[in-house]
């Protein structure tokens, strides 16, 4: 069960032709692979693309009705080598993953793929995880294109072309034999819009044809001589196949302007922002008219040339938008021209930045320098022209009263009161949930290095990254997803301290039982891997994997960890099966970083995420309660009284619902620590209190819903007692009030 | 090439700031289905990833009428993100999150109305700091009054609790109520209803908001953040206890009464009131020496900090305070109403105590308690049979009485191991603040508030009361030194920087022994 549902939105999947889909830009590209007759998809989870994943899986009814199979991959590789299906048959095929990281994944496959080409649409839908809201390294997937000679897509962001360039991709890919790679940047993916349906069409060859009717074709397979002829049949039939096909379809555009003698060249993608940036600089209007002539690329590989030529042409200057690094448009741009003997100048980076995301600011900055230096009049229509210096200037005078009304587009971060607030505004970085089990792991690290002092910790992808973070402060370094424990595997000398790897259950299983516990135990590896079990990939929204507990209808889960990693050859192996218990986990790793036994010490440290769990757990309880059975709601909380406003639990725990407070108390001027009504009762703080020996403010609270007449009974005679007990103490106390 | 004609139409441009999970997702969806409903076009984007875990996050919308985009025969290009100065409404859901629009430019003073909630959710580098290390609140009020057009701060986190639902429909309202939006109250309520979950609780706080907002002044009065000042009654009821309260009134300067009010209700709840009586009696001695270095010019500092931190230290934490605190009839009524318990049901609270051998043996009485300390066969005995992790359910019977017994043990405490320990501890401070007071006033102030380092239990204490005894070895140096105050100051502040005392010690080292950093291998940058 994925983090997010889209049972709901699913079904606009099946609107008739002709009407207007009003949604996210990702279920708008699933109703376009339907419109497109996809005969299988696959692919991996990964933000910006959790999503398309969490959709295609609640949409399965409706894929298994148009005969379109879909499977969750067990990585990107595989997802890549399942378009092996598209080879020999005319089966249009999707696949999709988080890019760059993904794509790494999946080169070996889309190398091969690329080489021996391909019959039906091969379509690969890259979520470019790329500036803000990213997660991973910052690079660029346009170089695989290169690389291995595959199409890019890069449409502009509204839903309609979007949701075009899928089918034109399929179409592109057939008619060029050729895997096509479609990207979509985070916000695209995420954009709320509308489009105009057409309608679901069934694959024209299923797969089942294709397994009882098999084909081969030696020339199709990546093995001398085929290899070297597949590389002369790119150059020679299949790129100019796509040029043909890119120019006759007009995949890219062209927008009139009345400015003759200067234009732009554009990604897709970066369309709107440079529309928005035009706008504000008196150049364009709310709807995509502009000054100035523009060649917007939906296809960013290959260039066509010809193109490029044509709208150069009469121009004396055009400049280049390319968001990222390196900048092979642009390049490629130049040797265009000079080849070509066009002179018209190329501006790009060089009023672009280099790195970096192209916002709209950072457009706008850019395509004003380039106006500066080309048509300046064009600016000293609007009076946005230096209106930053204006309003700069005004407030230096310190007469903001005076400051005429500024246009729009001046920020006015230079404000002494708003830098001021560096001081104040912490920064907040994602971190680990209320009542995460992965916490007490971490704080029973930390706990362990205060015994056995501080050791080499190498990190994973996934939740459990959040480690190196404050309060926890763990971990050295990531290498990828699944290489936790690869990354410790140099450190395989003989030593005092063994190296700590962290993994994840969701990379385990994508490739860390043959590169980390694997190759540990062939290279007799003695350091210490703790494997975080906590029943789903939840990093990327809570989906089922093989060992996930959950009951799945499509897949097959209940897989132990523990089966498989002893099946490896790893003799020492703990699970333990509450992360919470710290003082447990603490002694286990204490254990496994001291024993004599040779090879890798595993530990299993198994948990349901506190997000899946509670969104299971919560309605059954709602339920419960409502219908009058009792049932017990655990919380927890700190005595102020007791607590003296150290914060050493919160520096072992770091919960969003574990907090402070002023303490009301005019002798404690720190504030205390207090637990907020978000607490889910996980027990982690009372645990680490207790394991770390820190104070006895913390108690856990049983609230008993529905008392029994037991419970009553009960109550009533502890009441008297206790009730007798208190009021004599009470009345010492008021006796000698102040 | 043609002429190029603009058609008029500007988008309303609105960015929603959120933490992951409270819920700003949802306030973008409903402000699109309103609009969508009124007939006008609109776009949101997001960037959720791993941001969705408690990280800070935006949201970003563009409405534009539809007539607009007939007229002009197209639709809507909309922008995929906001743009620093081009922002009309700006919605944060928490106070922090509404710096970090204005950092980010977000905030223009012609154009923005900000909407924020001045509930904070502290960031863990706030709470984790050793003392306070939370960020002060008005610095972003004093911020938005200038940066926007118009600025409505209160705390829709408690107008949606109160509610009783979420901050997504309690921002909703307050953006009905600000008319920052032209759609109807109608249409917003309405918005909700559509949704279909928790529709009355949503209208509930959706209002609470709304009139909020809608009777908001014209700028957001400063968040109050100063600590209540002790109230000091005419008299006390009981006559030993008025005798306490009478000399404080006729011996001490008036700018201490607070502090020494509050001490002495510490103390006598502590112990009783000879103890108190003696801890006035130490206070005395400070006022004495404060009068005769000129102390009434320096607003008594000597006297007040002498009088808050002593009576901290008298009243340390035992195991015989714990219990009372824990067994006490107004504790068991806090608990209940924290978890927001209901009359029909039962609460039953489990403490999670970890005696330590150190522990066991302050209670006793100081030769026995010795003994068994210094015992190996004994004290090794008790240590492996009683120190351990404990969960004691205080509202049982027998664990009950136990703490009440253990409670009832004050009347013995003062012949405690424990008790011999931190009086001697107490002394030597206070004959060290009171020694210097007479060459250094300032200083001594300074050595007063080095106490304020002692705290916590167990390990946390012994690590606190070790940085305090270095502190004040370092104080035994600096003696006589002309910046000795400033110096001791910069020093505290250095050991409540982190946990492990690393600022202290590298300060320690610079100061007194001028000793260089620590060689080992560097990485140049980048």
């Amino acid at each position: 069960m994925a983090e997010r549902s889209f049972k709901k939105e699913v079904q606009q999947l099946r609107i008739p032709a002709g009407e207007e889909f009003r949604g996210e830009g990702i279920l708008a590209i699933t109703k376009a692979l339907l419109q497109s007759g996809v005969g299988y998809v696959g692919g991996y989870q990964g933000s910006p693309i959790s999503h398309l994943m969490d959709v295609l899986a609640d949409a399965n009814e409706i894929l298994q009705e148009l005969d379109v199979h879909f499977e969750t991959s067990a990585s990107e590789a595989t997802a890549a080598a399942m378009l092996a299906a598209s080879v020999m048959y005319p089966i249009r095929g999707a696949v999709t993953w988080k890019s760059t990281v993904g794509t790494n994944v999946a080169s070996d496959a889309l190398a091969n793929l690329a080489s021996g080409g391909v019959t039906g649409g091969a379509l690969i839908i890259i979520g470019e995880d790329y500036g803000e809201g990213s997660s991973i390294m910052q690079e660029r997937s346009h170089a695989f294109a290169m690389k291995s000679q595959m199409w890019l897509l890069d449409p502009r962001p509204n839903l309609e072309s979007i949701v075009q360039s899928v089918e034109d991709g399929f179409e592109l890919s057939e008619a060029s034999n050729t895997p096509v790679m479609l990207q979509v940047r985070i916000r695209s993916c995420h954009v709320h819009g509308r489009f105009i349906t057409k309608e679901n069409k069934r694959p024209r060859y299923t797969l089942k044809q294709a397994l009882e009717n098999p084909v081969r074709d030696t020339s199709r397979i990546v093995l001398p001589p085929a290899s070297f002829t597949h590389e002369h049949e790119k150059i020679q039939q299949r790129w100019p196949a796509a040029v043909k096909f890119i120019r006759e379809k007009k995949l890219n555009e062209f927008f009139d302007g009345d400015v003759e003698d200067v234009g732009l060249i554009l990604q897709g993608g970066l369309y709107n922002g440079v529309i928005r940036a035009l706008q504000l600089l008196g150049l364009a209007d709310s709807f995509g008219n502009s000054r100035l002539p523009m060649y917007v690329m939906n296809v960013t590989y290959p260039v066509i040339d010809e193109e490029v030529i044509d709208f150069c042409k009469g121009k004396r200057a055009v400049l280049m938008l390319e968001e990222g690094q390196p900048d092979y448009i642009e390049q490629n741009l130049h040797a265009i021209l000079r080849k070509n003997k066009v002179d018209t100048h190329l501006s790009g980076k060089d009023v672009l930045p280099m790195a970096g995301e192209y916002t709209t600011a950072a457009m706008k900055t850019g395509l004003e320098a380039f106006i500066k230096a080309w048509r300046p009049e064009l600016l000293t229509t609007h009076e946005a022209v230096a209106a930053d210096e204006v309003a700069a200037d005004a407030v230096a005078a310190a007469a903001p009263a005076a400051a005429k009304a500024k246009p729009a587009g001046v920020p006015i971060t230079f404000h002494p009161k708003v830098k001021d607030l560096a001081e104040v505004v912490p920064p907040r970085p994602a971190g680990f949930c209320v009542g995460c089990p992965e916490r007490p792991i971490f704080a029973a690290m930390k706990l362990a290095q205060q015994d056995l002092g501080p050791h080499h910790v190498s990190c994973d992808i996934g939740c459990h990254l959040f480690s190196i973070l404050p309060p926890f402060n763990l971990g050295a370094t990531t290498m990828g997803y699944g290489l936790g424990a690869a990354s410790s595997s140099a450190f395989n000398v003989k030593s005092g301290k063994r190296s700590i790897s962290v993994m994840g259950d969701g990379g385990f299983w994508h490739n860390g039982l043959t590169s980390g516990i694997g190759n540990a135990v062939f290279n007799k590896n003695d350091g210490v891997i703790i494997i975080v079990d906590n029943y789903y990939s939840s990093a990327t929204g809570g989906q089922d994997i093989l060992s996930s507990r959950a009951e799945n209808a499509d897949r097959s889960t209940k897989n132990p960890i523990e089966n498989a990693i002893r099946g490896a050859g790893v003799k020492w192996v703990r699970t333990i099966d509450r992360t919470y218990d710290v003082a447990r986990v603490r002694d286990t790793l204490e254990e496994a970083l001291t024993t004599t036994t040779d090879g890798p010490k595993v530990i299993i440290a198994q948990s349901e995420c506190m997000l899946n769990k509670q969104r299971r757990i919560k309605p059954i309880f709602t339920k419960a309660v409502k219908s009058g059975q009792r049932a017990v709601k655990e919380r927890f909380g700190v005595d102020p009284d007791v607590c003296t406003g150290d914060h050493a639990c919160i520096r072992l725990s770091g919960c969003p619902s574990l907090s402070v407070k002023d303490s009301g108390d005019p002798l404690k001027e720190d504030p205390v620590a207090h637990v907020d009504n978000g607490c889910v009762g996980c027990g982690n703080c009372g645990e680490v209190a207790e394991a770390a020996v820190l104070c006895p403010s913390f108690y856990r609270a049983d609230i008993i819903h529905n008392p029994n007449r037991g419970d009553r009974l009960m109550a009533k005679v502890r009441k008297a007692v206790i009730g007798f007990l208190q009021r004599r103490r009470a009345s010492r106390q008021a006796e000698y009030a102040l | 090439m043609s002429k190029i004609v603009f058609h008029p139409g500007t988008p309303i441009k609105i960015a929603v700031l959120a933490m992951g999970g409270q819920g700003g997702g949802v306030l973008a969806d409903w402000i699109v289905d309103m609009a969508e409903k009124a007939g006008w076009w609109a776009q949101t984007t997001s960037v959720p990833g791993v941001a969705q875990r408690t990280g800070a996050t935006i949201y970003y919308l563009e409405l534009l009428p539809e007539s607009d985009a007939h007229a002009a025969g197209k639709p809507p290009t909309l922008a995929m993100m906001p743009t620093p100065g081009d922002l009309d409404l700006v919605v944060a859901a928490e106070l922090m999150e509404a710096g970090r629009a204005m950092q980010r430019g977000l905030v223009t003073p012609d154009r923005t109305t900000l909407i924020t909630s001045t509930h904070r959710s502290y960031s863990v580098t706030e709470k984790a700091a050793l003392g306070n290390g939370i960020g002060d609140p008005n610095k972003v009020i004093e911020a938005g009054l200038e940066a926007s057009k118009r600025m409505l701060a209160f705390d829709l986190q408690a107008l949606a609790e109160k509610g009783g639902s979420v901050i997504s429909a309690s921002l909703f309202g307050a953006v009905a109520g600000s008319g920052a939006l032209p759609f109807s109250r109608e249409a917003f309520e309405e918005t909700i209803r559509d949704s279909g979950k928790g529709v009355e609780a949503s209208l509930r706080a959706f209002a609470l908001g709304f009139d909020a907002a809608a009777q908001a002044p014209a700028a957001p009065a400063r968040i109050d953040t100063s600590r209540p000042a002790p109230d000091v009654p005419e008299k006390a009821a009981n006559p030993k206890v008025d005798a306490l309260l009478q000399r404080v009134k006729r011996e001490f300067p008036q700018a201490a009464h607070g502090m020494l009010v509050a001490g002495l209700r510490r103390l006598i709840d502590f112990q009783d009131i000879a103890y108190a009586s003696e801890y006035l009696d130490q206070i005395a001695k400070v006022r004495e020496l404060d009068a005769a270095k000129g102390g009434e010019a320096k607003g008594w500092a000597l006297t007040q900090a002498m009088a808050h931190r002593l009576a901290v230290a008298k009243s340390y934490d035992d195991v015989i305070r714990v219990a009372d605190l824990k067994t006490r009839g107004s504790r068991f009524e806090r608990v209940r109403k924290e978890v927001g318990a209901k009359a029909d049901q039962l609460v039953y609270t489990t403490e999670f105590m970890h005696p330590r051998l150190e522990e066991i043996c302050g209670t006793l009485p100081a030769g026995l308690g010795r003994w068994l300390e210094n015992s190996k066969t004994v004290g090794g005995f008790v240590k492996r049979k009683m120190e351990h992790g404990r969960r004691v359910e205080t509202g049982t019977l027998t664990w009950f009485i136990a703490l009440y017994l253990l409670s009832g043990m004050r009347r013995f405490r003062r012949s405690t191991l424990r008790h011999q320990i931190e009086t001697a501890g107490i002394n030597a401070w206070y004959e060290r603040v009171l020694k210097n007071a007479a060459a250094d006033y300032d200083f001594a102030v300074e050595i007063a508030h080095c106490r304020r380092l002692v705290k916590g239990y167990s390990g946390t204490h012994a690590r606190s009361g070790d940085r305090f005894a270095r502190l004040m070895e370092a104080a035994d140096r600096l003696a006589g030194q002309a910046d000795a105050a400033a110096t001791l100051k910069r020093l505290r502040e250095a050991a409540m920087a982190d946990e492990e005392g690393r600022q202290l010690e590298t300060q320690l080292g610079q100061l007194l022994r001028g000793a260089p950093a620590e060689a080992g291998f560097t990485r140049q940058a980048a």
